[in-house]
């Protein structure tokens, strides 16, 4: 039972972080149509950039947070503005060869300035560790959740709910049709890129105080494509149900079985996925009237 | 949006009011290479519905596209002559910029937001006006009460009449002071279509808004039309009051199906006014 409850904070953490990170490639993806493999070392940027910020130029927490979204706010845009707007209308396969560059250049550019040693970063989410029906569960891991499930939420509504979010989702409908309405193509789509550097600025910044800032985040980050294909690529609520269940499913089977197993589960799933329900789990099905 | 005196409506030669928008002499060529319009030339006058009508090809939608700034998503460029909506030159103006001005397009074939709720159509529709979102649903619910009985419903998944009073209440949220209609009669059931039409004349005679409307069906266009220009190949090729287009008898042939002596139709006639002399 204490295993259990570990493993269980433990892997919903991870989730969490998980189905935050995947938040910023569906919106990319549903506004833009672009699939962005580059997500990853979205998180990765973020990550290093607060912890430029926050340890070498020793910015108070709060200062350093918004470095952070300035930089992510920069990166998502000048991407938008620079390297995928002159692609549209290409095919599918040209833009992901385009983030797959973009991936690479954006890691490469990290590993230019940092190398590739781990950095320690001072904790920034309280330390220690409380009982919860007999497992010993880190606080910071709770604290993870937390942060996590409040961005989601917030992020949630701003889609659902406000006007630029309704405008998003008009983008993601029928673009033309957006057009006829007023709304700017141009300005949603950078939109999009600036929230998902965003969130992925968040996860990755939870992520490093969990465990370490380094290299490894951009292997987490790759995890967002069992996530979304779960969750069907385009649906929010999925998304979030797909981070917890990998989250989780990689937790319970590293825990239970075999680390290294653990290391490939979530690409099992992901094939499972696609051989039962190929439009993910919460896909959305066309509507289509004749 | 302020009533216009319904002026000169088959009376005589047009007292013309103030023209909302003009379209002056212009080319459009898409991808650089086809020219669809040839120095089209058109006015819409003040709190007036005219009806744009002409046979498929003729370049009816891509004038609508020019003046509202769609061409650019279809590769598509006006190269020549200009546009002005209001008195200003908007011929290289944004969408967006053009809606905000009081410019609004309901596209053919209704382009609703399918997986949006009607609710979120609308909100979408007033995004320039945000500010006055929550009066203008007001209006646009009490004009067309059975949306606001389906505010909740995918939009997607409503009926071909229904999606075409989304569209057109979409429009409205935008607080337009034209509205332009691209074939909204396109797969409705005639009776549809005649609620339509009479939707498109109750908003002008209520609020006086100026409507250009596209229509196959030229009888019901020029019905409530107060205006009327008939395209073919890229220009204007007649215009005029609409109740004299009505009863011209080429139009009637060529547009009403009804003109002409049934006997002596051949169709060397129809020729002598469709095709012209070629070379090759």
């Amino acid at each position: 039972m204490s295993t259990f409850v570990t493993l269980l904070v433990i892997g919903l953490s991870e989730g969490a972080i998980l189905a935050l990170a995947a938040l910023g490639f569906v919106l990319i993806f549903k506004a833009t149509g672009v699939i962005n493999f580059a997500q990853g070392e979205f998180l990765l940027i973020g990550a290093y950039s607060f912890y430029t910020a926050f340890v070498i130029m020793q910015l108070p927490i709060v200062l350093a947070l918004l470095v952070g979204v300035l930089v992510a706010v920069i990166v998502g845009v000048v991407v938008e503005r620079f390297i995928l707007r002159p692609m549209v209308g290409q095919s599918h396969i040209s833009i992901i060869m385009v983030t797959i560059g973009l991936a690479s250049v954006l890691s490469a550019i990290v590993q230019m300035f940092y190398g590739t040693q781990p950095r320690a970063m001072p904790p920034i989410l309280p330390r220690g560790s409380v009982s919860i029906l007999g497992g010993s569960v880190p606080v910071n891991r709770l604290w993870a959740i937390v942060i996590c499930a409040v961005v989601l939420g917030l992020l949630t509504w701003f889609f659902q709910k406000s006007r630029h979010g309704v405008a998003m989702r008009a983008v993601a409908d029928d673009q033309q049709a957006a057009m006829t309405v007023g709304i700017s193509v141009r300005r949603v789509f950078a939109l999009s890129w600036a929230l998902a550097a965003i969130s992925a600025l968040i996860a990755g910044v939870t992520l490093a105080d969990v465990t370490a800032v380094e290299m490894n985040i951009v292997n987490f980050g790759l995890l967002v494509f069992p996530v979304v294909i779960m969750g069907g690529l385009d649906s929010v609520p999925g998304t979030i149900v797909g981070g917890l269940t990998i989250g989780l499913v990689s937790q319970f089977v590293s825990g239970y079985m075999d680390p290294g197993l653990a290391e490939i589960v979530p690409y099992i799933v992901l094939v499972l996925v696609l051989l039962v329900r190929p439009y993910g789990v919460f896909g959305e099905k066309r509507i289509e009237r004749v | 949006m302020t009533a216009a005196p319904d002026t000169a409506r088959g009376a005589g030669p047009p007292v013309a009011p103030p023209a909302l928008l003009s379209i002056n002499n212009i080319e459009v060529i898409y991808d650089e290479v086809i020219l669809v319009l040839r120095g089209l030339s058109l006015e819409v006058p003040e709190g007036q519905i005219v009806a744009l009508l002409g046979s498929n090809g003729a370049g009816k939608s891509t004038t609508l596209k020019a003046a509202s700034g769609l061409l650019p998503s279809e590769q598509g460029e006006v190269t020549s002559g200009h546009i002005t909506f209001g008195g200003e030159d908007i011929t290289k103006m944004d969408a967006p910029e053009r809606v905000k001005r009081g410019l609004s397009l309901c596209m053919e074939g209704r382009h609703v937001f399918p997986h949006l709720t009607v609710a979120d159509n609308l909100l979408a529709g007033g995004y320039t006006k945000a500010g006055e979102a929550a009066e203008t649903l007001d209006f646009v619910y009490e004009f067309f009460p059975k949306l606001a009985d389906m505010r909740a419903r995918t939009a997607g998944f409503l009926s071909g009449g229904e999606q075409q009073m989304l569209a057109i209440g979409r429009a409205l949220m935008a607080k337009p002071t034209l509205l332009m209609l691209d074939e909204p009669s396109l797969g409705l059931a005639p009776l549809l279509v005649e609620e339509i039409f009479e939707t498109i004349a109750r908003l002008n005679a209520d609020t006086g808004l100026t409507v250009l409307v596209i229509e196959q069906n030229a009888r019901t266009a020029l019905s409530v039309a107060h205006h009327g220009y008939i395209m073919e190949q890229g220009r204007i090729m007649l215009e005029g009051e609409a109740d004299a287009l009505a009863n011209n008898p080429d139009v009637k042939e060529f547009y009403l199906g009804v003109g002409g002596d049934a006997g002596k139709r051949s169709y060397r006639d129809v020729k002598h006014y469709r095709r012209r002399k070629r070379w090759l």
